[in-house]
Formats: structure tokens, sequence, C-alpha cells
């Protein structure tokens, strides 16, 4: 499929008394950059009991663990969790859901869709030449995201090393942080334009830091505004969440805005799939989330309803099946 | 609990109003001519003359009397550099009368016309406002509306602080006492009062979340405490597998909820507020509707929401009226929307009264829900502009 081939004998070509291999929809639409990731949860591993349930618990990372409760949660155990999980990224969204619809179909009997999550607008950028897109709070997202193009960074931040002897199999592969955060939105909306910066700490229109230069540069959170307070606010989102006071920790965002329609007031049920790729979740995420939870201006406007933490394994090479060298 | 933080001690920056406003006063002035004053100017209209007694003024709160030398009826305008906007005028002043004009001016050229007889372009000067540390502040009669909102709002916090503490001493003997229907029966009766002023109390972020968590607030390793952990044990009923606090427990949490109480009600005597903090409560109070009672969130245990709804929308209502007519002169459309909107708002609320109080939010229908939450929403869209009204 990521080659814009059909599944099995296609949507057209197969024998008219059988219902066709292939569902159809992404009949002439080209492969539209469509990329899989497959990720591993710790339920696969053991159960709820801590029982091995497929005689693979021996090779559970360590750092493959539920995540903690975060304040704030408000988790919908329909939309969080899962065995495994298939991300599946295209430029057109009718590619992804046919990608996703056809593995789901292949398989039925060995595996059962717990949740899935639609989103749209890219918030991150991955390369430095991409712009940054914007959230559904109208600002950028994902500026100090790390790029493709820094090769340490992402050994540093992204990579597995061969740290853990558990978990031989996950080095070069990364784990996959999911987390659907709804924005209130009507309420956000009605938040003076001085303030909604204040909150972020930086422009909603050049994502330039309030400390002033260009979206790249480096935020000064030292640096004195009125009332002696910093220009920053001491809650500002990209001070609590700043590499700086998380050990230097940064994350790979590949999320997305979603709206999944209207709640039952009328307001919009939308927000941010947040989606981030780690070395480790218990340097490079916990830490960050618990700071955002407890001191972070934006989580008055947030409700986190689901959350997922995933082993992704590293890439599949001709020949191989994906999660090779966890099954070996 | 909630993370809404209110500026309330002048926190909040002030962007000095660029819109300069003026009020004329009907009473001659019985400063005109004091020398010591150089932004007290004096402005001599005649038949064919407008003398300024100073061709510049640091900027700030500029009053010009103006006396009518002439034999017509004048008019005395203060206009922008380009001499087309009219930043501030007095009209109607009779002959030989002196009326004053009061103006927040900032730095900057502006053009002076005396306009006798009320014709034409009238007769053009310059004045020059230059730089000054002088805070431009605004004229006398809407700093009394000012003061007035300011006093008014801290004896409010004051008073709902005073009944707070009173009521949640009642409480806490009851609930120690094992009086569990009186204590149940108290337990809105006194949120209503912490309700009234959320967004006050919750400025104090170190006691809002010893007071007002809810359980899933917390964060790894926090103890629970306050109104929400003793709301459980009097309701426990929506609790899976729940053990009821013994007395000891009970008497712990309790002294504790009324020992932060206390010092609540301490500190809030410190407090002051400045208009736009008052409208800013306003609108925060509204916020806390729209994101935790209409949703029913916020009593879980007890299903109390509609009184906590109500008070909020009482404290937001306070708030507005004391800065009512600032707004009123400011943006009278505003002003009458939001009196209209807190009304509707009112009916709403008061169809559920039940008793002294209201009914339980499980009771409340989808549609009534819904109808609440698009009266929340009217009222919040014009409430998000009465700060900048106020300061306007």
């Amino acid at each position: 499929m990521t080659a814009g081939e059909p599944a099995g004998t296609g949507a057209i070509d197969g024998d008219v008394r059988l219902p066709p291999d292939d569902t159809g929809e992404a009949l002439d639409l080209p492969a539209s950059g469509l990329t899989l990731t497959f990720g591993f949860g710790p339920s696969l591993f053991r159960d709820a009991e801590g029982r091995d349930r497929f005689g693979l618990a021996d090779r559970q990372p360590e750092a493959l663990r539920d995540l903690p409760h975060f304040p704030g949660d408000i988790l919908d155990p329909a939309r969080s969790g899962g065995d495994l999980c298939i991300q599946a990224c295209a430029d057109d969204p009718q590619v992804a859901v046919h990608a996703v619809r056809n593995l789901a179909r292949l398989g039925f009997g060995t595996v059962s869709v717990r949740w899935s999550q639609l989103g749209f607008g890219r918030t991150s950028t991955t390369s430095t030449s991409q712009s940054t897109p914007r959230n559904l709070f109208g600002f950028k997202d994902g500026t100090a995201n790390v790029k493709a193009e820094e090769t340490a960074a992402l050994d540093e931040h992204v990579w597995v090393g061969d740290d853990d002897p558990r978990a031989g199999w996950l080095v070069g592969g990364s784990y996959l942080v999911a987390r659907r955060i709804n924005m209130t939105i009507e309420v956000w909306d009605r938040q003076p334009l001085g303030d909604q910066e204040a909150f972020v700490g930086r422009t909603k229109g050049t994502g330039a830091p309030l400390s002033g230069g260009e979206e790249m540069s480096e935020p000064d959170f030292d640096m004195p505004g009125s009332n002696d307070q910093p220009v920053i606010a001491t809650d500002a989102h990209v001070r609590v969440v700043h590499p700086d006071v998380h050990g230097g920790a940064r994350m790979l965002r590949r999320g997305y805005n979603f709206v999944d329609g209207s709640n039952a007031l009328g307001g919009l049920d939308a927000g941010l799939f947040f989606i981030a790729y780690v070395r480790d979740p218990g340097t490079h995420f916990v830490p960050v989330q618990l700071a955002m939870s407890k001191s972070d201006a934006l989580v008055e406007y947030l409700e986190f309803t689901g959350s997922a933490l995933f082993a992704v394994p590293p890439g599949v090479g001709p020949g191989e099946h994906v999660g090779q060298s966890l099954f070996a | 609990m909630n993370r809404t933080l209110l500026a309330l001690c002048g926190a909040t920056a002030l962007v000095a109003t660029l819109g300069a406003c003026g009020t004329e006063s009907t009473a001659p002035s019985d400063t005109s001519g004091d020398a010591g004053d150089v932004q007290a100017l004096t402005v001599d209209s005649s038949a064919d003359a407008c003398t300024l007694s100073a061709a510049e003024a640091p900027a700030g709160t500029l009053t010009f009397d103006v006396t009518n030398s002439g034999d017509q009826v004048t008019e005395f305008y203060l206009l922008d550099e380009d001499g087309l906007r009219i930043v501030a005028e007095v009209e109607n002043i009779g002959p030989s009368i002196t009326r004053a004009l009061t103006v927040n001016a900032p730095a900057g050229s502006y053009v002076t016309a005396c306009k006798p007889g009320m014709t034409g372009e009238g007769i053009r000067g310059e004045l020059t406002v230059t730089e000054s540390d002088d805070e431009v502040e605004v004229s006398s009669d809407e700093q009394e509306l000012v003061e007035a909102a300011e006093a008014n709002y801290a004896a409010y916090v004051e008073d709902q602080s005073a009944q707070l503490l009173e009521k949640t001493e009642e409480f806490v003997g009851l609930y120690k006492d094992g009086d569990d229907a009186a204590a149940r029966a108290l337990y809105p009766v006194a949120r209503t009062h912490w309700e009234r002023i959320e967004t006050v109390a919750e400025s104090f972020g170190d006691l809002d979340p010893l007071m007002d968590a809810r359980e899933a607030d917390l964060e790894p390793g926090q103890e629970w405490s306050g109104w929400h952990l003793i709301e459980k044990d009097l309701w426990p009923q929506r609790a899976e597998d729940y053990t009821a606090l013994t007395d000891a427990e009970r008497a712990t949490y309790a002294d504790d909820l009324l020992a932060h109480t206390e010092e609540l009600d301490t500190r809030v005597q410190e407090l002051t507020y400045t208009v736009d903090a008052i409208a800013n409560g306003s609108r925060g109070l509204l916020e806390e509707v729209a994101t935790g009672k209409v949703t029913g969130e916020e009593e879980y245990w007890s299903r109390t929401d509609l009184w906590d709804f109500r008070a909020n929308v009482d404290g937001a209502r306070v708030a507005y009226e004391g800065v009512q007519p600032i707004v009123s002169e400011k943006d009278a459309e505003l002003a009458d929307q939001l009196t209209t909107r807190f009304e509707e708002l009112q009916v709403l609320l008061d169809a559920q009264r039940e008793g002294d109080g209201f009914v339980a939010y499980d009771e409340l229908t989808p549609e009534q829900i819904k109808e609440f939450s698009d009266s929340v929403n009217a009222l919040s869209e014009p409430l998000s502009r009465l700060t900048a009204a106020v300061l306007s």
C-alpha cells in the first residue's frame, strides 16, 4: 500500500462472487506518501495481573510500562492503551484511512480494533525544509521539534540505545507516546490575544518567543518584563516544557489536529492528537507531562482524554517482517 | 480545582489607553490660573481668537478651562495632528461661561480649535503634548466610579469570605459529630460562598489545591484533602468499593479544611482589586461555569453542581455590576447586552430552584443542560469584551 498497490487482488479485479480483497476507496489515488508505523503496547507482554501472555514477558523493555496518572487526566479507557498500534500517515487522509481499514480487516480473528483516531494538519515540522503548522489554538506548534537533519539529536533523544538487556530487539527503534488532548475551544476563543500569547510564551503571528527575535530564536527566560515579572511568564507553555528545564530532553513530535464533530453541549470535540517519539518515556516524556499538568497555563484549556504507550521496533528491511527482532 | 489564576494585585500589564476620552463639567473650574499645574491650561475663546495659556503641556490628564469671551456660543475641540479626528470636545459654552474639559492625552501634536458660532472649521491652533512620567489617568468623574467599584468589590469578597468561614465552621462541626444529614444539607450552602469568589480563592495557588482539588487533579504522591474529599465521604453512592473515613480521619480533614479557610480569610483582607481584575474575574467565573458546572464535573459525588453554578453566576454578576457604570459610559450597547444576558441566564437558573436550593444535576434533562450551556455561551462572548471596554 505504501507503493500505491491495493490489498490482495485489489478492489475490482477479483471473482465477482466474492467480496473484493481491497476496500476500494484508494482506487485512482496515488500512494500519497503513505507510511506505516507499528508499535507494541505493554499489555502485549503482560496482562493486567502481570501474567505472561504470549511468552514475551522476558523481552518487555523496562521503559514499556503504562504511563502514570497525570493530574487533569480524565482518560477514556475506550480511547487508551492497546496491545498493538498502527500509525498510518499520508498526504491524503483517505489513503491513510484505507490502509488502517484494510489492515484491520486482514487481522479480524487475530486482533480487534480497540480505538482509532483520525487527525489532520500535521502539527509539527519534522524537517528543516518545512514551515511550522498551527494547532487548533491558532499557534505554531512544534517549533523546537527534533528535525530529520539533526542526526546526533535523533540518536540522543529518539532512537533506543542498547542499555536495556531485555530490549535488544528494540535497539534502533523508539517509543511512541500517544495522547488525545481535547481543547476547550470555545473558552479559549474568548481569551484576549495578549493572554493567549502569554499562556504560550510566543506571538501568535510569527511564533517568535515573547523575549523577541524570530520563530527559531531561543527564548530568553531571564529577560525582565513589566511588573517585576519575566517577559515570558513563569507558567508559559514554552518555559514549562523547554528542554532546558528537563535535562535537555527533546521529542520528535508527529501529532495531528483532530475534530470529532461536536459534543452534547454543541462544543467542538476537538484538539491535538499528540504523538511523540522518544528514546525513553521515563526521561523524555513523563517529567515533561508532569510539569505541564502541574504548572502550564495552557492546561486550563486542555483535557487529556486518551493515552497510550508503544514500543516501535526499528524499520523493516527487504524480506523482513514487522517486529521480526522481537518474535525471532 | 481549576487553574485560573487571575492577577488581582496589578500583575496585569495595563496598556495605557490611547483613545483619549473627554468629559466636561458644568461648573466653572476653580483651579484655573493655578500657575503651578502645567497640565491645567486655560483657553480664551473670543470672536476672532483662540488663545491657549501654553503651547506645550506634559502628557497626562490635561484640563482645559475654556472661557468664552466672545458674544456667541462657542465650542472647543482637541483634534489629532491632522486636525480631522476629534479627540475630545466641549460644546455649548455660552458667552462669559467657563467650562472645563478633561482629557487623557498621550504625547504628540494636536490641533486645537475654538468654534465661535459653531460654524466652519473654527479658529485653529497647535498644541504639543510632551513625554512625561505621568501615568495617563482617567478623568475625575470616572475615577470616582473606579474607586467605588474597587471598594465595593473588596467589601463583597470580604463579606463572602466571612460567611464562608462561618458556614465552614458549622459544617465541619456537623461532619465531625457524625450528623451527616445536616452536613449534607449545609455543604452546598457553605460552598456557595466559595464559588462566588472562586477566582479570588484560586489566586492563592498554595491553598486552592488543598481546599478544592478533585481526585483526578492530584499529582502522583499528592495527598487529597479539602471539600471534595469530604463530599465523597458524605455521598459515597457513586464510589466503587469505598471505605468510609473513621472518626479520627474525619476530624483530621475537617480541622484541616477549617484551618485553610481561616488562612484564606486572613489573606483576603489584604487584597485590593483593580477594575480590570474585577472585570477579568467576572469572565473567569463564567469560564468556571462553562468548564466545570454545566458539565456536572465539579460536584461529582453530591450532584449539587447547580448551587455552584448559581454562585459563580452571582459572583460574575456582582463583579460586572460593579464596573457597569463605567462600561455604560464607554460602550452602552455592551452594557445592555450583558445586563440582558445575565437576566436570561438567571431565569433558567430560577426555573431549577427547589426549596432553598436547586435540583440535583442528575435531574436535568440533556435538553436543559444544553439550554444552560447555550445561555452561558451567549453571556460569555460579550463578557470576554468587558475588560477592554472598562479600560478603553
